[in-house]
């Protein structure tokens, strides 16, 4: 689904009424005396993805972890798929956790463990027979396309190529959530766009919903302006410069949201703060 | 280097010591609930009990050997050189053999787990696993746990042994003791008490280098320079507290046994 860019802007009143994925209420959270998110709100709803930008330490890794109960904020609510991770358990957290895929920034592949057995931990957890496991690892490993690596050891892979394992790791389960923590951040722009590409594929094919963040606009509006092709298998421009409308935005600055909207919003924005960190950038 | 008041210096012991506590909890917790991680534990049993083996062994065999070759100059001057045998085995069943053995596998791996859970941390792996729906302290701390108690325990008899066996050496080779008189008076020397004291010493050990490794592993700050201190800090907090449980375990049992 996409709008071009003759239409009018989308907006919050023309986003499906749907129950969020993900809603944030009032968060609040600091480290060591210093606030890194300050009385935070925002939602994501089903099938959306939700872009997070900001300059480095606004707090949005912070977000993410939040989001997956990795970490408890000092008030308000964040609730996902309608339960408040605030007043969960950590044993009913790692059953909520079954329906969300985690990227991390640093890949955070497991050393010790081959592709595979970093790929099918979650199947492994689950007693999931091995020729099921291998024949899912296979699947998936192939819509990474690093059919090739599933002997190797993270030591032996790539930066991208660690990248591409742990979105493999994040989606073998077919979550409903996918949280995705600067999956570029570190990459060359060739590798970045190859990254990207699996976020569009995996919008596209399973619009799951999902919350990235990223430091490189290119790569945002990459997400915002591009489709996937399943019969080409490939990725490409939006026709006549249209955008994903399911694909929106959020910026934080020092721990506040300063932007909640559609990619047409954002470009628009006459936010002095946003313009400069746009870098005056106007949708091609 | 910072200074902070002595208020939040207590806290953060205090914090540090609640932490330590929930986390040795939820280890020996994790011990009567499923899923329990067998393959874990018997990976950590080899890694751990089998590592050590070697360090344990000569470590254990020498200090019996040097134990016989200096208490004869004292058993000399009574005439009682005869009683090396039973110095040598008291010593080592009750004091020498769990001690040391746990200050070795203290030294091997305590540090090990320190730093193995230590990188793991600050390279969000820890945080990968709970996002995947496990429990860290179940899948890392629990097998560690459960391996190293059950392994110290065996480790400790060995190193008995074997010290035991450097003594009779020293004593037959260099004291030109006999043999049999030597093992004789070793095994008359012990009794029943000495072999619980001996060998509770290793299940509190264990406890202690399994729980103080993982805790300053898991409680890694500041990328690898935080792995350093991690492992340090670990070798050294349960070393210290080894020695310190075994004063306390000695004196329970002699409360206990008379002896």
């Amino acid at each position: 689904m996409a709008t071009t860019a003759e239409d009018p802007a989308v907006n919050a009143a023309t986003q499906p009424i749907t129950d969020p994925v993900v809603s944030f209420e009032n968060v609040s959270i600091s480290f060591d005396g210093k606030q890194v998110l300050k009385d935070l709100s925002f939602t994501v709803h089903p099938a959306e993805t939700r872009i997070i930008l900001g300059p480095a330490g606004c707090g949005k890794s912070v977000l993410m972890k939040l989001t997956n109960g990795l970490i408890k904020p000092d008030s308000g609510t964040i609730k996902v798929f309608g339960e408040d991770v605030t007043a969960m358990r950590e044993r009913d957290l790692f059953k909520l956790r079954a329906r969300i895929g985690m990227v991390f920034q640093e890949s955070a592949l497991f050393d010790s463990l081959s592709v595979e057995d970093n790929v099918a931990y979650r199947l492994h957890e689950d007693g999931v027979p091995e020729d099921e496991s291998h024949q899912r690892v296979e699947e998936v490993l192939h819509f990474v396309d690093l059919d090739h690596a599933i002997t190797k050891f993270p030591s032996e892979l790539s930066g991208g190529m660690r990248r591409r394992v742990s979105i493999a790791r994040a989606i073998i389960s077919k979550p409903d959530l996918i949280l995705y923590d600067s999956p570029t951040g570190g990459l060359d722009p060739i590798t970045s766009t190859t990254i990207v590409e699996l976020v569009v594929k995996q919008r596209d094919v399973s619009h799951t919903t999902s919350l990235l963040i990223t430091h490189r606009l290119q790569d945002a509006f990459t997400l915002a302006m591009n489709q996937f092709n399943q019969e080409t298998g490939k990725m490409e421009r939006i026709p006549n410069d249209g955008i994903d409308d399911s694909t929106r935005f959020l910026m934080l600055n020092e721990g506040n949201v300063v932007f909640d909207g559609s990619t047409l919003e954002l470009v628009r924005s006459t936010d002095p703060w946003i313009r400069e960190y746009l870098g005056e950038r106007e949708i091609p | 280097m910072s200074f902070v008041s002595p208020e939040v210096f207590a806290k953060q012991r205090l914090t540090a010591i609640q932490d330590y506590s929930v986390l040795s909890g939820r280890a020996v917790a994790n011990l009567f609930s499923r899923p329990i991680y067998w393959a874990d534990i018997f990976t950590q049993m080899d890694s751990i009990g089998v590592g050590s083996l070697p360090i344990v062994v000569l470590t254990g065999f020498f200090t019996g050997c040097v134990l016989a070759l200096q208490s004869a100059t004292s058993l000399t001057a009574f005439g009682a050189v005869s009683m090396t045998g039973n110095l040598v085995a008291l010593s080592m069943v009750k004091e020498l053999g769990p001690v040391l053995t746990g200050l070795m596998v203290s030294g091997r791996n305590a540090s090990g787990m320190a730093s193995e859970l230590g990188s793991m941390k600050v390279t969000e792996q820890i945080d990968a696993m709970r996002a995947l729906g496990t429990d860290p302290v179940r899948k890392l701390v629990t097998p560690r746990l459960a391996a190293t108690v059950f392994m110290l325990f065996f480790l400790t008899i060995m190193s008995d042994a074997v010290g035991i066996a450097g003594g009779a050496l020293v004593s037959v080779t260099l004291l030109g003791l006999n043999a049999s008189s030597y093992f004789h008076n070793s095994y008359r020397a012990l009794v029943y008490a000495d072999v619980v004291q001996g060998l509770t010493k290793p299940l509190f050990s264990g406890f202690i280098i399994a729980t103080v490794g993982c805790y300053f592993g898991m409680n890694t700050k500041g990328g690898t320079q935080g792995v350093g201190k991690a492992t340090t800090q670990a070798v050294v907090v349960s070393s210290v507290f080894i020695i310190i449980v075994d004063f306390l375990v000695s004196r329970l049992m002699i409360g206990i046994f008379g002896r």
